[in-house]
This record gives C-alpha cells, structure tokens and sequence, in this order.
C-alpha cells in the first residue's frame, strides 16, 4: 500500500488535470468560443491537478518526518511496567532495540519476550497507521480535486492560482537552499563554541603554534596541545597567493587570446582543452605535484644553493595554480566575449589597436565578471585540499618563505578528523572553529571583491 | 568632359549636367542593367573609390562602385534596406576588417593614398575617417573619459589642461555643452539616446578627422534630437567631409548636398540632392523616391 502512494498520486493528479481541462473545454464551447474562458484549458487543468496532488503530498511528507515518533511513543506506552520505570536514556536503548528487532536486524533470535512483543507492537501499528495514512492520501487527492474540477467556471481565475502556486513552489526551493547553508553554518558555529569553551579565543586566532596533538592520558608528555591557527592560516594565505600568482596572468591572458584574438575555429577546440585541466581529479595533480614538481624544485633550488625542502609550498602553489588556470580563462573569457560588439566598434573606429581597445575598454566592462572568476578560483585554491596534503606536507611552520613545507586550514581539518575521534576533545573540535574561520575568511573576501567590483565596474547597456 | 579622362574605367558614364544626357543616360543604364547614372565625380575629391566590391564570403553585397567624396561637403546614401550603404560607409575606414568573412575589392583613396595599401596602417587610418553608429555606444566610462578617449590613445595632447580644452570643444561643438557641463564625470551610459548619440559625435569629432562616417545616426532619436544632430551636421561640414546613410529621405534632402542611390549592391544614381529628389533619372531612384519601392 504504502510504496503505492507517491505514484498514485501522480496517477491521479494526472487525470486530475484531463478532466480539468476538458471541463474547462466544454464550459468554452457552451459559452461561445476559447475568448470567454478566463484562462487556458490547460491553466484549469493545472489547477485541478495541483488541488489533488498537493494536499495529499503534504500530508504525505508530514506523515514520513513523523511516522517514527508517533509509532515509538504508542508503542512506549504499552511497554511493561518495569522497563517504563527505566532512565531516559536506558529507555530510548530499549526503544532502539525494539526496533532493530522489528525491522528484523540482528538478535532476533534470543529476545526478551517484552521486547519482542513490543516489536510486533510496533510493526502492527505501523502497518495499520500507514493503511490509515493510504485512505488519507486517497481522499485528499480526490476530495480537493472534486471541490476544484466542480468549480471552474468562465471567470475562475485559474491562471493566476496556478502561477501563484509555481511562485510559493520557487519560494519553497530557494528557501531550502538557504536553510541548508544557514544550518551547516549554524552547526559548525556551535561545535566551535564548544571548542573555544576549553581554548582562548584570542589564543586560538592569534596563537603563533599549532601542534594539536593533545595526550590521550594525563601523564603523557605535551598533553597540552598548541591552537594557534596563524601558521595554518599563513600557510593556506601563502599557497593560495602562489597559486593566483601563476592562475591569474595565465588564466587571464589566455581568456584575452580565446576571446579577442582566435578564429572562432580555434576557440571552439582550445577552450575545452583547457577545459580539461579543471576535470583532471586533484589527486593526480597532487602526485604531479609530489612526485614531479617537488623535486624538480629542490633540485632547481639546490643547485642554486638554496635550501628547498623536498614538500615546498611552493610546488603545492604551482600545481595549484595550473588547476585552477581554467577557472579564470574560462569564465573571464565568457564574460569578455559578452562585451557587445558595439563597444569593440566604437573604440577601432576612434583609431585605438586592438590592445587598446581590450585594455581601455573590454577589461574594464568585463571586470566584474573577471573579478568574480578570479574569486572562484581563490576560493578554489583556498578549499583545496589533496594537493597541499600530497606536496607541501602536515608541519605547521609559521613562515612566509615558499620553498619550505607548510601547511593549510584544510588539510589540517583533514588530519584532525581522520581516523576514530572523541568528539569532545578539543583536538577534534577544533576542525570546526578552522572551518568557521575559514568560512569568516571567504566571506569577508567575497566582500572585499563585491566593494571592488562596484567601485570599478563599467556597466555596459 | 575632363572628368571621363581621369576614370580608368572606359565604360563608367560620367556626367557634367544631368539634364543635357539625361535620354541618353538613362538608354544606358537600361543596356548594362547597373551603371550608375549622374555625377558621382567631383574636382577635388578627398576620398575617391573605384570600382569597389565587396563580398561576405561567396556572397557580393557591394558591386564595381565607384564614387567620390567632395571635401566639406555632406553626402547622403540612401536605399532600400540591406542594399549594402553600411557595408559600402564601413569600407571607407576598413571596419569591414573586422568582419573576418568580408574581403574587399579595388581601390579606396583618401587624399590620394589607397587605404587598401598593404603599407597602410589601419589605426592612423581610422583616426582620420572616423564614425558615428547607427547605435549610440558610448563607452561604459564619464563623459569626459569618453571624449578623452581618442586624443589620450592618439597622444594628442600635452597635458591636462590641453585635454580638457579638447574635450570642451568637441561637446560644445556636438551641442552637448549646455546638457552635460556640470556632470562630466557621470557615466555616459546615463544620458537619454539623442544625447548619448552626439555624446558619439563629440567621441568621434575629439580626434580631428577629415572625413566623418555616420550610419544611420538619428534612428534612434527623437525629432527635436534629431534636429540638433543635424543642426550639428550642418556645422560639421565646415571642417570636415560627411558621408551619412539615412533612410529618412527628408533628412538627406535638409543635410545633404549630394545624394547617392543605393540598390541591391549597385550605386545607381548620383547626383546633387535637389536634383535627385526632384528631378531623378533613374527610374529605381525615382521610383524609391516617389515610394513605388516594392
Ligand atoms: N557580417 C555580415 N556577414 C554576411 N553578410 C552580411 C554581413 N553584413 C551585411 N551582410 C549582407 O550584406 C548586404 C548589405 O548589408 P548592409 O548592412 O550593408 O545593408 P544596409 O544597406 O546598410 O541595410 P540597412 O538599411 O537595413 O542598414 C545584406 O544583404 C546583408 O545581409
Ligand atoms: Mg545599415
């Protein structure tokens, strides 16, 4: 029955729409032609359709989110008396194991009759609540739709019901994916409060040392453990700027052939190459990075005499940037060719070369949508993570020097959380309050970029 | 007949008077189906093409035209639609250039120089035959940058003051002055259509050229805009040489002196403008003046 439903639905919201629409289609004929309708057939049709899905999908969906806890708590209540005496938490363990009984996990065989009861119990009333739930559907999909079909008229304003329901149904959409950011936003902010409970703030944020390996027993040695998140942060600053550095001119310059410079025959073919460079999965690029640009850089610096140690930002940067290069040229390319080609006109026939004119006049009325592929690309290069762990290393070295190995917020959040952790200590929380301070960090960049791009921008009509 | 001598064509008709040759004349058309009739030579000319085509591909939208533009003098094309006057306005300062499927053919000459020249550099080139577009395109920068653009990327002033003085002049002159003098510095791309197009004007009259193309430049504008531009047209002509398309007849015959007829890629009739529109030979010219235009 209960699997039956959401197709069932459909069926009927579908048949529902036919026999609105062709009320709606004779209603037009017994009163003179399509004119005197206020609306299409099909907007009629659309409206039954939506009176008899809509109701039954809602109680649908409310019935999933709540199924459990009322099926639970009636089943709570039948339980024998000297289980309902139990704590809290024992009693939600009782619950657990019922259930786990009932859906026929594990144990089955040697359960305490209470509590194979209470699973049947449960099973049943599941069973009779949700054939309770099926005649429910039924009727709100057939009800409602009886109600809409029985009152279309001429002069029912069907299509603005229906476009206002497409409306709330947009609303709804954009709201879900502004909860779902408010809520990742909300949880990681409380996990680092709870970490900021047991390290400073100020410490945290300003601490010059991170070494986060607390001791797992009171007498171990170093058990206190360093948060300070500046190296982390330099770190991840350094390597992100190495890798602008190399995407940026790059991606840019190469945007300004594709888009004012080749035959469209030859931007047709080099722009999904390119291309190709954002496909190549990170990890590859860390190994490249690890394996082959690593020691062509130690081996570079040594014969210069310089000391590079074999994991240097420096490759990690490089790498990185080479990633991110069609991040910039791509999207920089597009919004350079969507400069109208009136613009390029005005400036040649005032005598300007083509380097003129791309320079006085195209950058800086693409330059929003360049500032925004660049930001791409920095918050790509800030979020990066495999590279990094792969060829600039775990050491948290405060240093602004490329060639030594330091590390960033990523692959720090990484490290902490691999493997089995307590999620109270603070080792582990502070994965989190890395992650809120890199959130702070891309937002205030975005915000920085956002002032820049209306103060600079050139807006074209 | 002095003017048949210095055509190297033998089989263009070349006329001093429209109405002595007219029967003639016009016999001829008839027989090579697209010579162009009336006086499209003149003295001294500032530009002269000859035997110009132009083709988009396989495709010929311009065909063995030959005319002259007379210095200070405002000559109008008209024709029907898609008869090829842009084409024809955009080879005399090689926008067609950027056309990469538009190939030209014979000889364009500004001062007596071919700009077709291989040696020829085009940005000079434009700088002295500049252009108005059908669209008003003013740069997405303050009015004043506009208007500086072309003397700041042609070096043609010393210092600030020189630039502002330029840049005055020129909007004065485009009768932009009195509209726009206390908010230079505000976006271009603010002002209304009429004063963005002789914003363009003012762009295009700051480098000095000597011949000004402009392809349809009221179309988009209001009569009383449209008056001014062609109040400015009118001025224009002291300085400069004026190729204009238009489409508004009544336009060309205000702001014209001579008038040349367009027609499916042919030039088919040249002549002074109150000749064309009241006296024309050709039977095409008259018949699109008359508006029995099919
Ligand atoms: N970029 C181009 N590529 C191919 N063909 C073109 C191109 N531009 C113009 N043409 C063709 O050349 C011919 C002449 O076009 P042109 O724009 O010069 O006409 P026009 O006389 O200016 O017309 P209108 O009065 O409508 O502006 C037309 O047939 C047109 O289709
Ligand atoms: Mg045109």
């Amino acid at each position: 029955m209960y699997s039956y439903l959401l197709p069932c639905i459909l069926l009927f919201s579908t048949g529902a729409y036919y026999w609105g629409a062709s009320r709606a289609n004779s209603i037009a004929e017994a009163s003179g032609g399509m004119r005197s309708l206020h609306s299409l057939p099909s907007h009629y049709g659309m409206l039954t359709a939506l009176s008899s899905a809509l109701p039954a999908l809602l109680l649908f969906i409310i019935w999933q989110m709540v199924e459990d806890t009322i099926v639970t708590s009636l089943v709570a209540k039948s339980l024998p008396a000297e289980l309902l005496q139990l704590s809290a938490n024992e009693l939600t363990l009782v619950l657990n194991e019922v259930k786990n009984v009932a859906f026929g996990g594990f144990g089955a065989h040697n359960t305490a009759p209470a509590i194979q009861t209470a699973a049947d119990l449960y099973l049943s009333t599941r069973s009779w609540m949700r054939n309770l739930l099926g005649m429910g559907t039924i009727f709100c999909c057939l009800v409602p739709a009886v109600i809409a079909y029985r009152s279309i008229n001429k002069d029912l304003r069907a299509r603005n019901l229906v476009e206002g329901t497409v409306k709330i149904f947009l609303i709804a959409c954009s709201t879900v994916a502004i909860l779902t950011t408010l809520g990742i936003v909300l949880s990681v902010v409380f996990e680092a409060l709870i970490f900021f409970q047991s390290v400073n703030f100020s410490d945290f944020l300003l601490g010059l040392q991170w070494s986060p390996q607390t001791a797992m027993r009171v007498d171990q040695a170093g058990s206190s453990g360093a948060f300070g998140a500046v190296p982390v942060f330099v770190g991840t600053l350094l390597i992100a700027l190495i890798a602008m550095a190399v995407a940026i001119p790059i991606g840019l310059l190469a945007a300004i052939y594709l888009s004012e410079y080749a035959s469209s025959r030859m931007r047709t073919w080099a722009k999904p190459m390119l291309e190709i460079l954002a496909g190549i999965p990170t990890v590859v690029y860390g190994f490249f990075a690890a394996l082959t640009v690593a020691p062509l850089i130690r081996d570079f610096g040594q014969s210069l005499g310089l000391q590079v140690s074999s994991e240097s930002a420096l490759a990690a940067g490089l790498v990185m940037g080479i990633m991110i290069i069609p991040f910039v040229s791509s999207l920089s390319d597009d919004v350079i060719h969507a400069v109208p080609q009136s613009m390029r006109d005005g400036s040649l026939a005032l005598g300007a070369t083509r380097f003129e004119t791309i320079m006085l006049v195209i950058i800086p009325a693409a330059l929003p949508g360049i500032v925004g592929s660049i930001l791409l690309a920095v918050s790509r290069a800030i979020g990066e993570t495999m590279i990094v762990v792969m060829a600039a290393g775990l050491s948290a070295n405060l240093t602004f020097n490329p060639l030594e190995a330091v590390t960033t917020v990523t692959v720090q959040i990484v490290t902490l959380l691999v493997g089995d952790q307590e999620f109270d200590s603070p080792k582990t929380l502070a994965a989190f309050a890395l992650g809120l301070l890199l959130f702070v960090f891309t937002l205030f960049l975005n915000f920085i970029a956002l002032r820049v791009v209306r103060r600079y921008r050139e807006q074209y009509e | 007949m002095e003017l048949a001598s210095r055509t190297s064509n033998p089989a263009f008709p070349t006329m001093l008077s429209g109405d002595i040759i007219r029967e003639a004349d016009e016999a001829h058309a008839y027989t090579t189906g697209r010579k162009t009739v009336g006086s499209p030579f003149v003295d001294n000319p500032r530009m002269t093409c000859r035997d110009v085509e132009v083709y988009y591909g396989e495709k010929c939208a311009i065909n063995k035209i030959s005319i002259d533009v007379d210095c200070n003098e405002v000559l109008a094309m008209i024709g029907p639609s898609g008869c090829g006057k842009s084409t024809f306005l955009r080879c005399l300062n090689r926008m067609n250039d950027t056309v990469p499927s538009c190939r030209v053919i014979g000889e364009i000459r500004l001062d007596n120089i071919d700009i077709y020249h291989p040696s020829i550099d085009v940005v000079p080139l434009r700088a002295r035959v500049g252009m108005v577009f059908q669209k008003p395109n003013p740069f997405p920068k303050s009015i004043y940058d506009n208007v500086a653009y072309g003397p700041r990327i042609h070096g043609l002033t010393k210092n600030k003051a020189e630039l502002d003085e330029i840049v005055e002049t020129s909007i004065m002159k485009a009768g932009l002055w009195n509209e726009v003098k206390d908010r230079l510095q505000e976006p271009g791309t603010g002002l209304s259509g009429g004063q963005q197009q002789r914003l363009c004007i003012a762009r295009a009259i700051a480098v000095s050229p000597e011949v000004i193309l402009m392809d349809e430049p009221c179309s988009a504008l209001d009569p009383i805009a449209t008056a001014k531009v062609e109040e400015l047209i009118a001025e224009l002509r002291t300085q400069f040489s004026i190729v204009i398309v238009t489409h508004a007849m009544q336009q060309a015959a205000r702001v014209s002196q001579r008038t040349a007829y367009f027609h499916l890629g042919d030039l088919i009739e040249v002549g002074p403008t109150d000749k064309i529109f009241t006296n024309p030979k050709h039977r095409l010219t008259e018949d699109y003046i008359t508006g029995r235009f099919g």
